[in-house]
This record gives C-alpha cells, sequence and structure tokens, in this order.
C-alpha cells in the first residue's frame, strides 16, 4: 500500500474536495492501483533528461525534422500591450452573486 | 446502424451554388435527423436552432444576391461541449457549469461561422473531456451509433456519434489524450488532432493545457481538409498558437503517395491488442505499400511508459486549471458558512466521480514531497516520448498504428475500473505527449461489426501529408477493408 487514508484526506484538501467517508475508500483503493501501475517510470534512467516543460518550444525542437518555419513559431509572442475589453457587464452575469462591479462571497475577513 | 448524412462539404456547396437547396432547407433537414435519432443516441446536449437558423438565413440571402460565398456556406457542424459559444449553454458535460451561458466565441466557432458553417449544437461528452467512453458525463452516456449497447469513446463522444448518425455534416471534438482520434474509431469516421498549437484554443474550457487541442471530425478525409483549412493558423489570442503558415488542406490531398516511407512500430502491435483489430490494420498497412508507400520496421522504446506520463501530466495540469470552479465568478455554488467551506461543498457537488479522482491524482503528483518523484519524473520521460518520435521520423515520412486496442466496448464494461478504461488511450496518448498530428481513419469492421480504426502519425506542422495518405487510403478502398 503506497496511499494511505490520511494521504487521500491531506490530498482532498489541497484540492478543496469535501469527500464523504466512502469517497475516500474508495480513492484510497483505485490511487493506490493508479499510483503502483505509474510506478514504472521509476524503472527509467533519466538522469542528463531535460524535462520537457515548453510544448510549442520544446516538442519542436525534439521532433527535430518538422518544417522549416518553426523558426516563426518561436518569434511569435505579440506586444504586450493593453487592449479594450468591455465584458464586465457580460461576465457579471454570470455570477452565481454579483453586486456590480463585484463577485460577492462570504465573509473573509472578521473584524 | 449507421446511417452518416450523404451530404459533404462539396455537395452543399454545389447544390447551394445551383440553388438545388437552401440553407434554411438543410439546417431543417438536420434538425428532423437530430430530432429522430438524438433520443436514442444522446449525442446532443443543448441545440443552438435559433443561431443555426439565422446562419443559415444569412448564407441564403448572400446566394441570392450573388455574393461569393465561404467555403463551408450551410455546412452542418457540431461542436463539443467544451468549446465556447456565445449566448449558448456550454456545460463541459458537468453539473458545475449546468447554467454556464459564455459571453464570447472560441476561434475554432467563430472561424466555422465566418466560413458560412451552420452551428447545430453542443455535442455530450466525458466531464471536462476526461474519459475515454463518454460515460462520466454528467448528462447520461452517449450510445454508438453503430451498435447501441457500446460506448461510441470518449471524451468527444458525441461529436463522434453525431457524425456518424447523420445528425451532423462534420464536428468539431477535443483531444488530449486520444478524445478526437479514440471515439472517432469507435464510431467509424475520421477524426483529426491537428499539432500542438496549429489550431486556436481561445475559448476552449481548459483540461491540460500542454496537451488539449482543438480539431475536425467528418464522413471522409475531403471535408476533414476543409474543417481544417478554416480552422487552422494563428489567432494573437492565443500564446500557444504557432505562426506557421496554414495551407488550403484540402487542396492537396489528391496527390500520390508513392515513395512515402511508412513506419511501423513494434510496441503498438504487442500484447492487447485485439486480434481483429490487428488483422484489419496490417491489411491497412499492407494496402498503403500497394500504394506504393515503402514499409520500415521501428522501434519505439518508451510507448510502454506512455500511459503513466500521460496520467501524471494530464491530471497535474487539470488539478491546476479546474481550480477556477469555486462557485466565486461562473457556475453553480453551493453555499457555506465560509468561502473555503463555498468552494469545498460547491466542487463536492458540482465534480462528477471521474473528475475528482483526476484532481486528487494530479495533486498528490504535484504535492510537497511527490513532485519529483512523479511530476518533474514524468516531464523527463515524455521528452524520451518525444525522442523516440524525432529519431523515428527521421527514418520515415509517418507512422501507421492501431488508433485503439479494441472496438468499441460495452456500456459500464470499464466503469468500475479507471485503470483500465485509462489503457483505452494507450496508443494515442503518445502522439499527444509529442505534440505531433494524427488522424484515425476507419480500417474496416470486426466480425460484429464493429468500426476499427487506423492511425496516421506525422511530424508537427505535417496535416497535409498525414491528409494526403488518408486520402489515397480512403479511395482505395481501405475504409471497408
Amino acid at each position: 500500500m503506497t496511499i494511505s487514508r490520511e494521504d487521500v484526506l491531506r490530498v482532498a484538501e489541497l484540492a478543496q474536495l469535501e469527500l464523504t467517508p466512502e469517497e475516500a475508500e474508495l480513492y484510497r483503493g483505485q490511487l493506490d492501483e493508479i499510483l503502483s501501475y505509474i510506478g514504472k517510470l521509476q524503472k527509467l534512467d533519466v538522469t542528463n533528461v531535460e524535462p520537457m516543460t515548453q510544448m510549442s518550444f520544446g516538442a519542436a525542437e525534439l521532433v527535430a525534422s518538422s518544417s522549416a518555419s518553426l523558426s516563426e513559431a518561436e518569434s511569435d509572442l505579440r506586444e504586450d500591450k493593453l487592449r479594450p475589453c468591455n465584458i464586465a457587464d457580460a461576465v457579471l452575469e454570470q455570477a452565481p452573486d454579483a453586486a456590480k462591479p463585484f463577485f460577492r462571497v462570504p465573509k473573509v475577513i472578521e473584524r | 446502424m449507421s446511417a452518416a448524412t450523404p451530404w459533404t462539404v462539396a455537395s452543399i456547396q454545389g447544390a447551394l451554388r445551383a440553388k438545388k437547396v437552401s440553407a434554411r432547407e438543410i439546417t431543417t433537414e438536420f434538425y428532423a435527423n437530430i430530432d429522430r435519432r438524438n433520443p436514442d443516441l444522446n449525442a446532443y446536449l443543448t441545440l443552438s436552432r435559433e443561431r443555426a437558423f439565422a446562419q443559415a438565413d444569412r448564407v441564403d440571402v448572400a446566394t441570392a444576391c450573388g455574393e461569393k460565398l465561404g467555403s463551408l456556406a450551410g455546412v452542418p457542424i457540431a461542436v463539443k461541449d467544451v468549446i465556447s459559444t456565445a449566448g449558448v449553454r456550454t456545460t463541459c458535460g458537468s453539473k458545475i457549469l449546468e447554467t454556464y451561458v459564455p459571453p464570447y466565441d472560441a476561434t475554432a466557432v467563430a472561424r466555422l461561422e465566418k466560413a458560412g458553417a451552420v452551428i447545430l449544437g453542443k455535442t455530450n461528452c466525458d466531464e471536462f473531456a476526461m474519459g475515454s467512453s463518454n460515460e462520466n458525463s454528467a448528462y447520461g452516456p452517449v450510445r454508438n451509433p453503430v451498435a447501441l449497447d457500446r460506448v461510441p469513446g470518449g471524451s468527444s463522444g458525441g461529436s463522434a456519434a453525431a457524425v456518424a448518425a447523420g445528425m451532423a455534416v462534420a464536428a468539431l471534438g477535443t483531444d488530449t489524450g486520444g478524445s478526437i482520434r479514440q471515439p472517432g474509431a469507435c464510431c467509424g469516421v475520421p477524426a483529426m488532432m491537428p499539432t500542438y498549437g496549429r489550431v486556436s484554443r481561445y475559448g476552449l474550457i481548459a483540461f491540460a493545457s500542454s496537451l488539449d487541442r482543438i480539431g475536425p471530425f467528418a464522413t471522409n478525409v475531403a471535408d476533414t481538409a476543409s474543417i481544417m483549412a478554416v480552422i487552422a493558423g494563428h489567432d494573437e489570442n492565443d500564446a500557444t498558437s504557432a505562426a506557421v503558415p496554414s495551407t488550403d488542406y484540402a487542396a492537396g490531398i489528391e496527390q500520390a503517395v508513392q515513395g512515402m516511407r511508412i513506419g511501423v512500430p513494434d510496441e503498438y502491435f504487442g500484447e492487447g491488442l485485439d486480434s481483429q483489430v490487428k488483422e484489419k490494420v496490417l491489411a491497412g498497412i499492407t494496402l498503403l505499400e500497394k500504394l506504393g508507400c515503402r514499409r520500415v520496421s521501428l522501434k519505439m522504446p518508451h510507448t510502454e511508459y506512455a500511459i503513466a506520463t500521460y496520467y501524471i501530466i494530464a491530471t497535474a495540469e487539470a488539478s491546476s486549471n479546474l481550480a477556477r470552479y469555486d462557485g466565486v465568478r461562473y457556475g453553480l455554488r453551493v453555499p457555506g458558512a465560509t468561502l473555503i467551506d463555498m468552494y469545498r461543498k460547491t466542487r463536492e457537488r458540482g465534480f462528477g466521480a471521474e473528475v475528482k479522482r483526476r484532481l486528487m491524482l494530479g495533486t498528490y503528483a504535484l504535492s510537497s514531497g511527490y513532485y519529483d518523484a512523479y511530476y518533474l519524473r514524468a516531464q523527463k520521460v515524455r521528452a524520451l516520448i518525444a525522442r523516440d518520435f524525432g529519431e523515428a521520423f527521421q527514418k520515415v515520412d509517418a507512422i501507421v498504428t492501431p488508433t485503439a486496442p479494441t472496438p468499441a466496448f460495452k456500456l459500464g464494461e470499464k466503469t468500475s475500473d479507471p485503470l483500465q478504461m485509462y489503457l483505452a488511450d494507450i496508443y494515442t496518448v503518445t502522439g499527444s505527449l509529442a505534440g505531433i498530428p494524427g488522424i484515425s481513419v476507419p480500417c474496416g469492421i470486426t466480425r460484429e461489426k464493429l468500426p476499427i480504426g487506423m492511425q496516421i502519425l506525422g511530424p508537427h506542422f505535417s496535416e497535409a501529408r498525414i491528409l494526403q495518405l488518408a486520402r489515397a487510403f480512403e479511395k482505395a478502398g481501405g475504409f471497408t477493408i
């Protein structure tokens, strides 16, 4: 057993999930099985392997036989400048509890 | 039995321009098909009749005025319910977004409409695109139009079923680990995952940001290419979209494939592969050889680590992306005494079992003390898997494999065993991790008459070549081999 009930409850808290006792037990067993399957990655030697963190750029470099125009993709971040975005009202319409121009939530700070 | 529509992008363009039919009549015909088939199949969650008929009328007015029509004028298209549509409810197959109406259109949807396409409605899918069978939808499973007791595949099962059952000419789906290609295989229709960054994801509701892609389902390769030509291309609203020029993918598909080198990796034909699937896909490869392709045996040694790698990376990213569902800004809110209490109650009630399972797994993989052993290691193995492809594409022009290890399985068959369900994606997650494009094309049926899919993978931005191979295969009778 690699994952305990306490682990499950700790992770649920981090993930902001309020699990029922039945769910906690179900997930403990299932996560245990999945994690032991995933354990096969520990067998591989990954010394000197750089982690692949950037898809748009990293993958293209690794898969070497791509088209010549990839360099264009790399230079393609747009200029960081302000643009008008007048959607506040439309966005607030979707809020469960809006007090324009705010989202209302349970009290966070007690005075 | 399946009954895909005889209408194609080309036949609709011809009929509209010859004034043999109006876009309104075509739209009406498809809603009649939906009214007839959808109660059994549950492929559509929301129909956008008003928007569809308004668009059809715009096309008809343009035709009457002799204006130039777009390349998809009057073509009825279904959109997976994880892709935003302004004014049309978008649920992601989740209770947490049951009443969510996006204030804007995804770029892919906007481009389809600009080209004249008629958006019929939103299709069912696994909750937040997490699943391989469509059974994780909060709104009930989709049934496979070919065999109603079977799953349509997932997560884009509704889009695949809609096209296979004649409820749309084409559809948009999303693919994170196989969610376009695998349902395409299960339902017997072509289904394409483009290169990472090829199609804008602006307005796609995120699952795993380093993997998610939008792509088309259609009834034939030419239509798949026509949809790709419209949705591909750079979008400044998506920082991950590539500035690589896109081409008219439909224009070159009839070119001969003679001399192309086709890689066949041993690792995709081993244990776990259904014998009938194996037989048909090998027959498919033989057909490609008859068309002048040269077969090259490959070894891709990291293939067996792909599922483990995928389920760490995808769930880790999901645990971050889905943190936004907290009852504050949109979607469900379950009241709580404190802010944290509200978050937890909202998420507990709003998310289904598979989403919670993946959020737990992803949070665990990213948590203090486990990050190096799981997430960081998975990113390194991902690099090794991508390197396998890089080395393969030095030797071959494309790689051909089965799309899925088995044909469509029965509803309920794998729901109690998440790991078995994850293994349905064993041949598709590799291309997802490497960021490369792939298409699943029909490759005959089993003795039980269930569709089989053959996957063609290519290097980054090789969509035109993959479509060319798929078209040559289709033309030579590969779909019914």
